[in-house]
């Protein structure tokens, strides 16, 4: 139940005087209410919990996490594009 | 960036835990709080690639597990109900109360449904006027957001044959509890990141400093779980009792303020009885008097049957900390995710479940022992 998957925005629309997202998960798709995170645009990633949209994932703090903890580390990435469509 | 695949990264992951081995010089216990935590590190093999010294034991965060018999005895009654529809999150079903589960209510003709959000049991709601919709509403504070909107929905919407039973459950008085049990053996906690989503993490500093433990907001992905393992091993090595936050990409320290607000409008804090672990007062969330008219528990007055649990079953010993599942000698044998004798074989998020499906070997071991 606290798990949560991140998703991205595909459109935005309203129902009952509430924005929803249709949002995309690695290709499973389904409805979003964006009623707690109306900051969120088409194109954002987003968590959602049980069918509210929680919080947005914010790229800058994902790819630092990943700089540091490869430093941390001393690993390389495993792939030679790491960060997906950010890098390449 | 697709925020997962990067954080599976198994060399990073290899890496990291050299890092932990490389820092750690005593033996130190930690606490993952949640049930889906759980999960991942039994899923992944964290704790295997963990040194010796770093032991994690689990956490009472599997809302299915801690939902008191009482109350699943309650749902029971009211989805026997004739012109009862009761809504639940799938894993509801199959726990087990004092005589059956929902699952038999529902072979016995009842009208039980699995939702994905309680937004389709307000949806469900309006599309059987003359049937009254229950949902059972379940949680720690990453579903509180959801539940309390439907609420607030079905009132603007004026949908007034939906109604809600509430069994919620927050996180820092349990970690409270926990520190103040005088058998506990937790030094530092890996905090829930998607607790954290939605409540922040501003309630932590306190706990942390007033029971000397460091307190990591951890994520849910291998590299995530060993960040927060590292970052909690170096805080005892340095004897911090800190918090800090090693899911950034999700979690600030505020929260969700908007969702936190609506929290604040529809419940109140209550003592609630955690199942296995006993009453924690103000650990949970039920309807302020303004919502009453929303309360399944005051539409619905059931009289309460003897709450009875299985004699086998050491759920409250597991939900604490104090035992493994393989510790269990109802595991895997008389207990089985088929036949479940407590929640935390049932739900996807209970230890004991995670433990059968992927530690086969615990399984055919304790098996072993047994006959």
């Amino acid at each position: 139940m606290c798990l949560a998957v991140p998703g991205k925005i595909l459109e935005i629309h309203q129902a009952n005087g509430v924005d929803m997202a249709k949002v995309d998960f690695e290709g499973v798709q389904r409805e979003a209410c964006l009623m707690y995170l109306p900051e969120a645009k088409v194109g954002d990633y987003i968590l959602v919990h049980v069918g509210f949209a929680m919080s947005l994932l914010s790229e800058e703090e994902a790819l630092a996490s990943l700089d540091l903890l490869r430093q941390v580390a001393d690993a390389e990435p495993e792939n030679s594009t790491p960060g997906g469509e950010a890098l390449s | 960036m697709k925020y997962v695949t990067e954080f599976r990264d198994g060399q990073l992951a290899q890496g990291l835990a050299k890092e932990i081995r490389r820092q750690v010089t005593r033996p130190w216990v930690l606490m993952e709080i949640c049930g889906g935590q759980t999960h991942a590190i039994v899923r992944y093999g964290i704790d295997q690639i963990l040194p010796p010294e770093v032991e994690l034991v689990h956490g009472p965060g599997c809302p299915v597990c801690v939902t008191s018999v009482e109350l699943i005895d309650k749902a029971i009654a009211i989805a026997s109900f004739p012109d009862v529809i009761l809504c639940s999150y799938g894993d509801m079903l199959r726990v087990p109360g004092s005589e059956r589960d929902l699952f038999s209510v529902r072979a016995a003709g009842g009208d039980v449904r699995v939702v994905y959000s309680p937004l389709d049991a307000l949806k469900i709601a309006e599309q059987n006027p003359s049937k009254q919709v229950v949902f059972f509403a379940v949680g720690f504070e990453t579903t509180a957001p959801a539940n309390v909107a439907s609420v607030v929905q079905a009132r603007a919407q004026g949908i007034g044959n939906y109604s809600v039973l509430v069994s919620h459950f927050c996180v820092p008085p349990a970690i409270e509890a926990i520190l103040s049990s005088p058998d506990n053996r937790v030094q530092g906690f890996l905090a829930a990141g998607h607790v954290c989503a939605v409540m922040g993490y501003w309630q932590y500093p306190p706990l942390a400093s007033r029971f000397g433990v460091p307190i990591v907001v951890t994520g849910f992905e291998p590299v995530d779980l060993l960040q927060g393992i590292l970052a909690a091993v170096k805080l005892l090595e340095q004897g911090r009792a800190e918090v800090q936050n090693a899911y950034s990409r999700v979690v600030t320290r505020e929260g969700n303020r908007a969702a936190q607000a609506v929290i604040r409008e529809v419940f109140m804090p209550c003592d609630r009885k955690w199942r296995g672990v006993g009453m924690i007062p103000l650990s949970g969330w039920c309807l302020r008097p303004e919502y009453y008219e929303f309360d399944a528990e005051r539409r619905f007055p059931v009289a309460l049957i003897q709450p009875r649990e299985s004699p086998l079953c050491i759920a409250g010993e597991i939900l604490r900390g104090l035992k493994k599942p393989e510790q269990c000698s109802a595991f895997g044998v008389t207990c089985t995710p088929e036949n479940p004798l407590g929640a935390p074989m049932v739900s996807s998020e209970g230890a004991c479940a995670a433990y059968f499906r992927y530690r086969p070997q615990v399984r055919s071991e304790v098996n072993a022992q047994s006959l």
